[in-house]
């Protein structure tokens, strides 16, 4: 309804304050007394902690404290927890090593903390914690997910053996087995799913105040789910309960991932925030970042694939190593089980999978969920295999795949996911159109007479979005449940506000969830304001990741404005003298339909309050709350095409046309969504062609800042050729599957399929650096 | 950052007596390098000079075969001088694919061959075109200027004023940009003086700096074109490796760049 509704291309509400540097960041904040943190982080990738001496410092100018991880263990404050428990295929649950918030014995990656100096200003911190002198023993270490595993590796933590985390197993093997004694074809492959840093363009920031009167905590953190950080701080780190701790995220400057969890900073702002007695804040650099922030992706993986004669597929086996990193974050053990393997059947009709994954502890920063968190290596190892197997069994890779899709919905695949509804096909068909896929081997003949490598690559994927159903994520080892909540608080004067469990940290929210309002209601969006990002003002929320917001979040908004509607529509009927089913809501109007008598919001919400004349009985206001809990995964999917050439002499890729045909339900806001999918796909082409998280073989990071860890920039990525072919998600009133994590998810296998067709290769590992793909030129 | 001491000077003299006086001194031009390095705390002058606002430190002038560019002068004004295009069209084209537009908008010509990283462009360029450094003190050939990994002959307090440059035949750049940084994986400055000699160096490539490439100059001088590279084979040993280029691949480059820098020289 309307010009700002549903499907309306709005301009983002949000983007007035960011472009115009009015954005309110953790670090703009400054409260009276507050104090700066400057952690003191290990320098060696293995080392027992001998000792710490701090008196040197504790006698510079400006230093209020200096507080070390024994100080931490005395006082009780909890260790790290990771919320979703996995159990390995012998029935053990999985082997947790302790990881207290800084380390009082042994520091386990570069960059852990040991110790924090706390003084007047950060220039002044970080002068004193040049003056402590921590005494460490180095330890042998080891950085490699399968040199961790060998015997006689260096064993990060007693309560681990054999540095293995888990050893977790998902599908009938007896049936895979099965099926590939009968297999006409084998296809085998061994890929790596680079590590990658995260790079918000916000580094992580906390400030921390304790009220001693009050004994209450404010914590302002870049968090993507406040509420479940106070859930977490509360619950497990015995630092405040929930009723004295609020916890405020403001303006947050991205995530794609790495601000879901807590980390041991916002613990020890908290902690030292009351032993100090006056504010703390701590905002992190660069490398702070690229040491600390949990990184994404890092497998190792051997798959398998049988086929018939008639090219159907008959099973996949599956065996990955994941590698963890020093300690298990938040939500890491789910990431390479439940996000990763039970969407192994891609977009294909498989009767048989069988999947193992290893969980691997290496002296390297621990490794958690990052846009796409498991389903980018799902569909990057699917993707590879399809075009793998099409070259081997000689045809046509688009074909390959249009034979083996899914065409009944629902489907029910081997591992775990009922996938709902789709057309994979009338997206393979939209791409490849707009690719002109059947004109592409005489441009490849014209390249290649002009001296040009030119490839084309495919990528079908499928993701499960709108996370999650909460009994499902429940029975599967998951700590929380992962519904959302919302509020629809109308003002006596008819403005509007949506306060939501979700936040944005450059989605935009504030706009499209508006334009949920402006299609109900048929009022503008500047009526309408979104709360968000503060336990004090919003009841709960589970925020915002897995592309939840609108197939989840917004649902939740939608169950409260039927509640908020229904109880004014009664007020309305009840004022014009009018049956309730009579009334409609159009233009900002409650009107008796078919006849002209209407009364307007405002007046329907100045009664609500006034209650001066209210239906017998009827409470007062006009404030509705809802919790929406989905009864499934949503699957957004669709077909990535990239066509590119390589130029042999430095094996350089230089992209010719990149096409984008996905399927993500309803579409709130169709330039957002875009936005979205643009971000994706250069994260995913950056996985592909530039981004590596390197460690040397003692677990030193190699590339802990932008000289050496390459981001996309905008020339390293084409102009993107955007379209969507739409199936409603029957899932969820609205028909909306989630657009957040698509491209990071899809691009990275049509650019490697793309290289390897031009290179005439099936092996070459991510990030396809010019170096590499020279090498795999000329060794060939 | 550590605590330092800023300086703003006018002239070249005031610069150099400000130098004198702090007992760690450093001259500050683009800060694109020495500002990150504080930042970091892996330097801490007592006192930082700034160069950026002494007007005899601007500037291009061409005059007859000299090309002189000023030692302040920011590669973005370098990329669009008239002068730098007409005269010698590589260098415009060098400072083109210099870093991102925030660095060619501060960072400075005096600055990047003081610092001598030995990935940076301008290096290639001065060492290929047989460059003159001029400071308040002296002249200092190009051969002589380039000491090795990020060490030149400049004396502690010495400035640098201009680089001058003779124009020649024919000239041209192209680099592989490092992935990350934009720094030179390697390039290759190919140039023709006017009396014929043919001068080639490469930069980003060799563990000891800006380097020249006798084989390929003598490939050029015999015959100036890309073709005449093709035989050409250059050892991988002493050349730089890490995570973004093996040696082998940088010794590919060195050749490869060659023969797009004669293309592009024509
Ligand atoms: C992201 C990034 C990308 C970059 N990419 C490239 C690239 O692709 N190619 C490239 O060549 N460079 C690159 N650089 C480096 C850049 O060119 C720097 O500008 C240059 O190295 C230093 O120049 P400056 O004017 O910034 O000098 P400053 O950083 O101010 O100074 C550098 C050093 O030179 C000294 N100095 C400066 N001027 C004088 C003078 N007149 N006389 C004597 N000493 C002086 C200073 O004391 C200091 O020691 C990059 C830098 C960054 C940050």
């Amino acid at each position: 309804m309307g010009v700002e509704g549903i499907g309306a291309s709005v301009v983002r509400k949000e983007d007035k304050r960011f472009i115009t540097g009015k954005g309110r960041y953790v670090d703009d904040i400054k409260l009276l007394g507050m104090t700066h943190a400057h952690f003191i982080r290990s320098p060696h990738a293995h080392a027992k902690v001998k000792g710490i001496d701090s008196s040197a410092a504790l006698k510079m100018p400006g230093v209020v404290a200096v507080l070390t991880g024994q100080q931490i263990v005395d006082d009780k404050v909890g260790n790290l927890i990771c919320g979703w428990a996995i159990t390995s295929k012998d029935g053990s649950p999985m082997k947790m090593g302790a990881w207290p918030a800084m380390a009082p014995e042994t520091v386990r990656f570069v960059g852990q903390a040991v110790a924090v100096v706390i003084a007047e200003t950060k220039n002044l911190a970080r002068d004193a914690a040049e003056a402590v002198v921590v005494n460490y023993e180095e330890l042998p270490a080891v950085a490699d997910v399968h040199a961790a595993i060998k015997s006689g590796a260096p064993q990060l933590h007693p309560e681990a053996p054999g540095n293995q985390v888990y050893d977790w197993v998902i599908g009938d093997e007896g049936a895979t087995d099965a099926a590939f004694s009968k297999a006409a074809n084998v296809v085998k492959l061994d890929v790596t799913n680079n590590r990658l840093a995260p790079n918000a363009m916000e580094p992580r920031a906390a400030i921390a105040d304790y009220d001693a009167a009050e004994e209450h905590f404010t914590l302002y953190t870049t968090s993507q789910n406040p509420h479940v950080a106070r859930l977490v701080l509360s619950a497990f780190y015995n630092i405040a309960p929930e009723h004295k701790l609020r916890v405020i995220a403001p303006d947050v400057g991205g995530g794609f991932g790495s601000k879901i969890f807590i980390y041991p900073e916002e613990m020890v702002a908290l902690w030292a925030s009351k032993k100090v007695g006056r504010p703390v804040k701590w905002t992190g650099d660069r490398t702070e970042a690229f040491l600390t922030d949990a990184h994404g992706r890092d497998h190792v993986t051997h798959a398998e694939m049988a086929f018939d004669a008639q090219n159907k597929i008959l099973g996949l086996k599956v065996k990955t190593y994941a590698n963890f990193g020093a300690y298990m974050s938040l939500f890491s053990s789910s990431v390479p089980t439940y996000l990763y393997a039970t969407l192994l059947s891609g977009q294909y009709n498989i009767p048989a999978i069988h999947a193992e994954v290893i969980g691997v502890y290496t002296n390297t920063t621990p490794v958690d969920a990052y846009r796409g968190a498991g389903r980018p290596e799902a569909s990057y190892l699917i993707e590879r295999l399809m075009e793998t197997a099409a070259r081997q069994l000689k045809v046509d890779p688009a074909q390959l795949r249009r034979s083996n899709f899914i065409t009944q919905f629902p489907h029910q695949t081997p591992v775990i996911m009922a996938y709902d509804i789709g057309d994979f096909n009338a997206s393979l068909d939209a791409a490849m159109k707009a690719i002109d896929y059947a004109g592409f081997p005489a441009r490849k003949a014209k390249a290649k007479a002009d001296g040009k490598l030119r490839g084309i690559g495919l990528s079908c994927y499928i993701e499960a979005c709108g996370i999650a159903p909460s009994k499902a994520v429940g029975s599967l080892g998951a700590g929380v449940g992962l519904w959302e909540s919302a509020e629809v608080r109308v003002n006596p004067v008819g403005t509007i506000e949506i306060l939501t469990g979700s936040h944005s940290h450059g989605q935009g929210h504030e706009t499209t969830f508006c334009q949920l309002v402006a299609e109900r209601l048929g009022v503008p969006i500047s009526q309408v304001s979104i709360v968000h990002g503060d336990t004090d003002k919003v009841q709960f929320g589970m925020g915002t990741y897995g592309s939840r917001s609108a197939a989840v979040g917004l649902t939740a908004i939608l169950k409260a404005m039927e509640k908020m509607e229904s109880k004014a529509k009664k007020i309305a009927a009840h004022a014009l003298e009018a049956s309730e089913a009579d009334i409609v809501i159009e233009n900002g109007e409650f009107k008796v339909t078919g006849t002209d008598k209407a009364i307007a919001l405002p007046m329907v919400a100045l009664a609500a309050y006034t209650a001066h004349n209210l239906p017998d009985g009827m409470e007062p206001g006009l404030k509705e709350s809802a919790f929406y809990d989905p009864t499934n995964f949503t699957f957004p999917a669709g077909t990535y095409i990239c066509e590119l050439e390589v130029d042999s002499g430095t094996g350089k890729t230089s992209f010719v046309n990149f096409v984008a045909a996905d399927d993500f339900g309803r579409l709130i806001n169709p330039m957002i969504v875009e936005g979205q999918v643009h971000g994706g796909l250069v994260q995913g082409i950056g996985q592909a062609l530039l981004e590596h998280a390197i460690y040397d073989a003692s677990g030193q990071p190699v590339t802990a800042s932008f000289m050496d860890y390459a981001m996309p920039r905008a020339d390293d990525v084409p102009s993107f050729n955007l379209s969507h072919t739409t199936t409603l998600c029957p899932g969820n009133p609205l028909g909306i599957k989630g657009c957040g994590e698509a491209g990071a998810i899809g691009a990275s296998a049509a650019v490697i399929n793309a290289i390897t067709d031009a290179i005439g290769t099936n092996n070459l590992e991510m990030p396809a650096t010019p170096d590499r793909v020279w090498r795999t030129i000329h060794a060939a | 950052m550590y605590q330092t001491t800023y300086h703003r000077a006018s002239s070249v003299d005031e610069a150099a007596s400000l130098f004198a006086k702090g007992s760690e001194s450093k001259f500050l031009a683009g800060g694109q390098t020495l500002l990150p390095v504080m930042k970091q705390r892996l330097a801490s002058p007592s006192d930082v000079i700034d160069l950026g606002r002494i007007k005899e430190l601007q500037g291009v002038e061409l005059s007859g075969d000299t090309l002189t560019i000023k030692a302040g002068t920011i590669y973005y004004d370098i990329m669009t001088n008239a002068d730098v295009k007409k005269a010698i069209p590589a260098i415009a084209h060098l400072t083109s694919v210099l870093g991102d537009p925030a660095v060619r908008y501060r960072g400075t010509i005096g600055g990047s061959i003081a610092n001598n990283d030995p990935a940076a462009d301008f290096p290639a360029a001065l060492l290929a075109l047989g460059a003159t450094v001029k400071t308040n003190k002296r002249s200092i050939s190009a051969e002589d200027f380039f000491q090795g990994l990020f060490t030149t002959a400049l004396e502690d307090g010495e400035i640098i004023t201009a680089v001058s440059f003779p124009v020649p035949a024919k000239a041209g750049y192209e680099k592989m940009r490092h992935p990350a940084s934009r720094f030179a994986l390697t390039g290759v400055f190919v140039a023709q003086t006017k009396s014929g000699e043919v001068r080639v160096a490469a930069t980003g490539a060799s563990q000891s700096g800006v380097m020249r490439v006798p084989a390929i100059e003598a490939a050029l001088k015999a015959n100036w074109s890309p073709s005449a590279i093709d035989g050409v084979s250059i050892s991988a040993s002493g050349l730089l490796a890490d995570i973004h280029g093996t040696a082998e691949y940088r010794a590919n480059l060195v050749k490869v760049m060659a023969q797009r820098a004669v293309a592009a020289a024509g």
